[in-house]
């Protein structure tokens, strides 16, 4: 707003000179104006933080030496079991109550292997003085809530109290710990689970399509065949872009192939050339961490100290 | 018999294209995040007489709470609670209120609680206590999924031209969930200094 007050006797002076600039200028305002508005609304809640390792400490609090000592055992039992537990140590989830940002996390962070959903999420606002223990889906029999609490009240409250919170994490992890290895879940294997994206079925289902409809295009047109392939290849992008709304680059991309596939394709060859591009894998040696696609559904304790 | 088949592939592909198929999948994913957030409500109504029977050995005076609690257990049992409920607007609207009842007077109840020093001691309490603050908030996790499931099928209902093939096939907006106590909210809190603070009036 200052600004604009500032400037308003120069815009004034230009006018006569240049209309422009002072239509550019008032655009450029109402602009700035417009966005704040989102600005406003980016700002109403803590952004989940990017998940690189196993224990993110945004406050500072606890050293180095703890962090690691944390992450190896963290690491040790990962290995052995499967299971992962992540701890997120922050100043404040305000405006959200906790549990409001802890399943935001949980759902960006995906802590636990796919479909086993065996993840726990420890989340503490240190400012806020309040914790959150986050159970996935496949932990809530281990670790029911009423468990949760008491681990929170019993083992982990106690040395907050007191301001340690390495010995308390530690604790409360070591108790996490021995309640999962009582459960009997799936060994930890190092397989990639294949997911096969939307572009690779529509793309395979184009394959069939053109295998079936190039005898016919054979036929219809004769010896005006390339054309007619042409016309066919831009009206199947065209239909692509409009009808399964894929992105402009890929419907080109899908008219060039499907074109080529027209082209020299005969009805011999079936639908057999499959790839499989959307195949995602997960590799947990390197320094980068992160979550193997456990989901969350809200179970778990909080307390405070 | 090339011409047959291209022909049902066309068929298949134009209503892929005209959102057929995404209209199928977003209304089976609303049923099961209806079917989880079901779930939820039947798991919190489970805990119930469990947390009657505890809170009744310390405290079996408070029988107004004690009835309301188990009252709104039975009229929530009684209302049938099917996933097919998301279809019905009425019986939805019922079924929300039944459970908005029940939360209230859960809420009552602890609250009562909280002045039974011993009962609040006990550890059996203490764990129902726990399991029912889960259940809530496993209750909204599932309404804000179901929220967004829903939200996420009625802009394809509406939107063009996905609309039309749902008007073929008979397929409508879903109700979603709004605030239970919109009224409540809508007027100020009252603070009043001159009486001892009052359990939550009765809605």
């Amino acid at each position: 707003m200052m600004s604009i007050s500032n400037n308003a006797p120069d815009a004034l002076a230009k006018r006569s000179g240049t209309q422009k600039l002072f239509i550019t200028d008032t655009l450029r305002y109402g602009l700035g104006l417009f966005l704040l508005l989102f600005v406003a609304v980016v700002f109403a809640d803590v952004k989940v933080p990017e998940l690189s390792r196993r224990v993110t400490d945004l406050t500072g609090t606890l050293t180095a030496a703890q962090i690691n000592s944390i992450e190896q055992s963290l690491a040790a039992f990962e290995a052995k079991k499967g299971s992962q537990i992540a701890v997120l140590m922050l100043t404040t989830t305000q405006p959200e109550t906790i549990e409001q940002f802890s399943i935001r996390v949980a759902n960006a962070w995906k802590i636990g292997r796919k479909s086993i959903d065996d993840g726990v999420i420890f989340i503490i606002a240190k400012t806020d003085r309040k914790m959150r223990l986050e159970v996935g889906y496949g932990l809530e029999g281990a670790i029911p809530d009423a468990i949760a609490k008491r681990v929170i009240e019993e083992t982990i409250t106690p040395y907050f109290k007191n301001n340690d919170y390495a010995g308390g994490i530690d604790a409360g992890i070591k108790q996490l710990i021995k309640l999962i290895d009582g459960e009997a879940l799936p060994t930890p294997t190092t397989g990639t689970d294949a997911s096969s994206s939307f572009i690779t079925i529509s793309i395979f289902g184009l394959f069939v399509f053109s295998t079936f409809l190039s005898p016919i295009i054979s036929t219809l047109l004769g010896s005006y065949r390339t054309i007619g392939v042409f016309v066919l290849s831009i009206g199947a992008g065209l239909a692509g872009v409009l009808w399964l709304s894929i992105p402009f680059g890929t419907a080109i991309l899908i008219a060039v192939l499907i074109f080529f596939l027209l082209i020299f394709d005969r009805p011999s060859v079936g639908g057999s050339n499959y790839t499989d591009f959307g195949s995602g894998s997960r590799s947990d040696s390197g320094s980068s961490w992160g979550g193997g696609g456990g989901d969350f559904g809200g179970g778990g304790a909080s307390g405070s100290w | 018999m090339f011409n047959k088949h291209a022909i049902i592939l066309l068929v298949l592909f134009s209503l892929a294209g005209c959102g057929y198929n995404d209209l199928q999948y977003k209304d089976e994913i609303t049923t099961s995040k209806w079917a989880e957030v079901l779930n939820q409500y039947q798991r919190r109504a489970d805990l119930i007489p469990n947390l009657v029977n505890v809170v009744k050995g310390y405290a079996g005076h408070e029988k107004d709470v004690l009835l309301g609690v188990t009252e709104t257990r039975a009229k929530v049992g009684s209302l049938q609670a099917s996933p097919e409920l998301v279809n019905d607007e009425a019986a939805f609207k019922k079924f929300i209120a039944a459970q908005g009842e029940m939360t209230s007077a859960i809420s009552r109840l602890l609250v009562v609680a909280e002045q039974y020093p011993q009962l609040k001691a006990d550890g059996m309490f203490r764990d129902l206590q726990a399991q029912l603050e889960g259940t809530e908030n496993r209750i909204t996790v599932a309404r804000n999924r179901y929220i967004e499931a829903v939200q996420d099928y009625n802009v394809i209902v509406r939107s063009f031209p996905s609309n039309l093939t749902a008007n073929v096939f008979g397929l409508k907006t879903k109700p979603n969930f709004t605030v239970e106590n919109e009224k409540e909210i809508a007027q100020p809190p009252k603070v009043d200094f001159g009486a001892p603070a009052a359990p939550a009036p009765k809605q």
